[in-house]
């Protein structure tokens, strides 16, 4: 009886919508279209938030634990302000130079103020999420990227020096460095018309290769802390950068993972190779200190998880886990000896390894996601007939070496001479270095009145 | 009355603290101090930068006690704090001029 009104029912029910197959089928798309874009939205969602979180608490801890007690406030501040200064700007004019259509070097203002950044998908970065989704993802690599020049800088700069330097970092360096490898028609832009097809899946050139060179000019040109290095700077608690190192790790998924702007395949084999790196660099470096030193210290297996994630960031969405293995262990023991011997034989005084992490594993990863890139991974790359592209040189594309060196030359030029140019703007209008009084008695009493410790009360 | 001022291991200091009590001694001040002999420091290295830390953790110990207890309360400190090792410390013992509990103005071994 049940089953005869069943069988009534839903006869009637096909009687009463009289679609035609191609009206059903478009429903049928709209919904699938509809699954494919909650389910890319949530993820996407999900890595901005994981990368905001890399900045604060990840680098603002990493970066706190290796400064002396009297500068822990000052330097988490450096990384927690950007969170809210580059948010600022990138509303005003951030996303417009670095990812509207204008010239191969910088984007034109059509999405000054986010005019036009609503709601439906922009398809020529991301089909299946809101263009706010995009946007808002973006906006936090621009926002750790400065963050990571403070070490270099730590324990010596000026606050107001260093918020008109960061802005004028970011409108002068990394807005025209994205625009030209992500944004559309931009001049190393694989996917999207750029003359010279660079890879980097999520920001080697962009963020590490930029922040950790014009972190080495900063060390350069401010100078030596007072004191330096002979007086005692151990960090003042390698637990807080323990945490950090381990809160960046995490956070990284969602900047390699979620470069896939996507819930995909490929967020898959990134976040693989992502992991992969880490812990391949972590040992790298160990080892080396173990050799050289005779002690595996944790500050050295943090550092070098650090490295490898650095090193992969460019290739994550490119390479086979193996390959990402032998990057993260190279750039484990490279970053090992930039942050102990080259710093120590040229002098300089890069506090926090901003360049010997950034700079030098950026440099690194560039070069070796020209070797290891492979369709095998990232099938995205299509001729004009619609066959799939070979990537790196594993794939017999020796020429793409060639491309990479081409992008993170220009990624150091433009570091280089912006940041030279940005600090002595700085240096005229406000004066870079804090007072060597100010500097004695700390930063965090000098510049903003505080101390992060009270053990007293 | 003597003032004994002892300066110890930082491990050392709950077995003192017990032994001290065992035999009816209860007050005392602690302070955490650092500072070395004889025993040499140790190297730490951060990204490379090596640092020798001479300067060690040890703890502070202050009591004064009556004179006929001296010896007793000696003999309980060394025993409690003893490794055998060098960097166990050392202690001091003063005369004392005047004690003055502060909340009635009890004098001299009254007051301890």
């Amino acid at each position: 009886m049940r089953l005869l009104t069943l069988l009534v029912c839903s006869v009637a029910a096909m009687a009463q919508t009289p679609q035609s197959v191609d009206a059903r089928l478009a429903a049928l798309d709209t919904a699938v279209k509809s699954a494919q874009s909650a389910g890319d939205n949530a993820w996407m969602l999900t890595s901005a938030a994981l990368v905001l979180m890399m900045t604060g608490p990840g680098l603002a801890l990493f970066y706190g634990g290796l400064v002396r007690r009297k500068n822990v406030l000052g330097t988490m501040m450096h990384s927690f302000i950007l969170m809210a200064v580059i948010t600022a700007l990138w509303a005003i004019v951030g996303y417009s130079l670095a990812f509207a259509e204008g010239n191969p070097v910088i984007g034109d203002l059509r999405y000054a103020f986010l005019r036009g950044v609503g709601i439906a998908p922009n398809p020529d970065y991301a089909g299946t999420i809101p263009h706010q989704t995009y946007m808002v993802y973006q906006l936090m690599f621009a926002v750790i990227t400065p963050a990571l020049i403070s070490g270099a800088f730590a324990e010596r700069m000026k606050f107001s020096a260093m918020l008109l330097f960061t802005v004028l970092w970011a409108l002068l360096v990394y807005f025209p460095m994205a625009h030209m490898v992500w944004g559309k028609g931009g001049l190393l832009n694989a996917a999207l018309g750029g003359k010279i097809p660079c890879f980097d899946f999520a920001g080697g050139t962009v963020v590490h290769i930029t922040s950790g060179v014009s972190a080495l000019v900063c060390a350069l040109y401010l100078g030596k802390r007072v004191g330096y290095p002979h007086e005692q700077m151990k960090p003042h608690s390698v637990v807080l950068s323990v945490i950090g190192a381990c809160l960046l790790w995490v956070g990284w998924f969602g900047f390699n993972a979620g470069s896939a702007l996507a819930a995909s395949g490929l967020a898959t084999s990134a976040f693989v190779a992502t992991h992969f790196g880490a812990a391949a660099a972590a040992l790298g470096w160990m080892f080396a200190e173990w050799i050289r030193t005779g002690k595996p210290s944790v500050l050295g297996a943090v550092s070098g998880c650090v490295a490898g994630l650095v090193a992969i960031t460019p290739a994550s969405g490119f390479v086979q886990p193996f390959p990402a293995l032998l990057i993260g262990f190279l750039a484990g023991i490279v970053c090992y000896f930039m942050a102990t011997m080259v710093k120590h034989k040229f002098g300089y005084d890069d506090a926090l390894d901003a360049f010997g992490v950034h700079g030098a594993g950026g440099t690194l990863g560039a070069i070796l996601t020209g070797i290891f890139a492979t369709s095998a991974i990232n099938d995205g790359f299509k001729d004009s007939a619609g066959k799939v592209l070979a990537l790196g040189w594993v794939d017999g594309n020796a020429g793409q070496v060639l491309n990479q060196l081409i992008g993170t030359a220009i990624a150091w030029g433009l570091a280089i001479v912006g940041t030279l140019i940005i600090l002595k703007i700085c240096d005229a209008v406000i004066g870079v270095r804090a007072d060597r009084d100010d500097e004695i008695q700390g930063l965090d009493l000098s510049m903003h009145g505080e101390e992060g410790y009270f053990f007293e009360t | 009355m003597k003032k004994i001022e002892a300066i110890i291991q930082p491990f050392k200091l709950d077995p003192v603290k017990e032994a001290l009590k065992a035999i009816g001694i209860d007050g005392m001040t602690i302070t955490e101090v650092r500072g070395h002999g004889r025993q040499k420091g140790h190297k730490e290295v951060y990204r490379g930068q090596e640092y020798n830390v001479d300067l060690l953790p040890k703890m502070k110990l202050e009591l004064v006690v009556a004179d006929a207890r001296l010896d007793e309360v000696l003999r309980a400190l060394t025993t409690a704090a003893r490794t055998g090792k060098i960097g166990d410390g050392k202690i001091f013992v003063y005369d004392v001029a005047e004690a003055i509990r502060i909340r009635n103005d009890d004098r001299g071994e009254a007051a301890l």
